[in-house]
């Protein structure tokens, strides 16, 4: 098994709030992020697929479709927008790392034509990344 | 659609440590034979960066696996704290005994951030340097 990885990048904005809460517990659990205008990141994604290569192409998948794919699923999608009110997947979901991870990981799925996901990681910033990958596979890999 | 992936939370810190690579089980030939200038005895430093995974279900009420303030705290206290800006072999009592080696310091973090309430402890990470680094995964 060969595993490849695209990276990406998009920039867009959140704000964590949630209206089954007070407006004073959405501040004490979210902090800074309950900010009702919002605020920003550039987010950094890396897309794992894990295959053979093809004998013939000495590739797991190649490239050039995986970049279309991903610029049709993600980046048109999200980049320059903001995540709460403008990305369908994400309404009624707080869009914290973790969330917009798995939905990114729904979105790419069943759209990997060779190969198969293994792992979405987005970064929300150098510090911070949420992971997702396949029930029972490896995290670290 | 297949069943709903595995989600985890990673989180990255920072630290600057000094330490010397030396085994009292060696003798002072061997220790330089073995461990060359990390042997040498006023010790060097690096800026290490740690980073954590941790797995677990989001809150549906907070879309987190855990809650970063909480988990910032708990890191600071049981790992920056006792590590930064400190010699690892002289103020860190286990590295009296124990080679602090980036190998040894991911095992000795594993096991001071595995009791971590809110989520599981996947792996720890370390960079020793950009070019160096270590994952202890808890077996």
């Amino acid at each position: 098994m060969v595993y490849l990885t695209r990276k990406l990048e998009f920039s867009a904005s959140h704000l964590y709030h949630n209206p089954a809460l007070s407006a004073e517990e959405n501040r004490r659990v979210f902090g800074k992020c309950n900010n009702p205008h919002g605020h920003g990141h550039n987010y950094t994604l890396e897309v794992t697929i894990a295959g053979e290569p093809d004998p013939v192409t000495g590739m797991v998948l190649d490239l050039k479709e995986l970049k279309e794919i991903l610029d049709r699923e993600i980046t048109q999608r999200m980049d320059h927008r903001f995540l709460n009110y403008e990305v369908a997947e994400l309404k009624n979901q707080i869009p914290t790392c973790e969330n917009v991870a798995r939905v990114i990981w729904n979105l790419l799925e069943t759209k990997i034509p060779r190969g198969h996901l293994h792992r979405v990681r987005l970064y929300e910033s150098a510090d911070l990344f949420a992971d997702c990958y396949r029930n029972g596979a490896k995290g670290a890999a | 659609m297949s069943e709903t992936p595995h989600i985890a939370l990673g989180r990255r810190y920072h630290f600057a440590a000094s330490h010397r690579l030396h085994s009292a089980k060696l003798s002072e030939q061997e220790n330089n034979r073995v461990f060359g200038k990390c042997n040498n005895p006023y010790g060097h430093g690096h800026n290490y960066v740690l980073e954590v995974l941790f797995s677990g279900a989001a809150d549906p009420a907070t879309g987190m696996i855990a809650n970063l303030a909480e988990l910032d705290a708990f890191v600071n206290e049981r790992v920056i704290e006792p590590f930064d800006h400190r010699s690892l072999q002289d103020d860190v009592p286990i590295f009296r005994e124990l080679v602090p080696t980036t190998e040894n310091l991911c095992t000795e973090i594993f096991k001071r951030l595995k009791s971590f309430p809110a989520a599981k402890l996947e792996a720890v990470r370390i960079e020793e340097t950009s070019n160096n680094s270590f994952v202890y995964e808890g077996n």
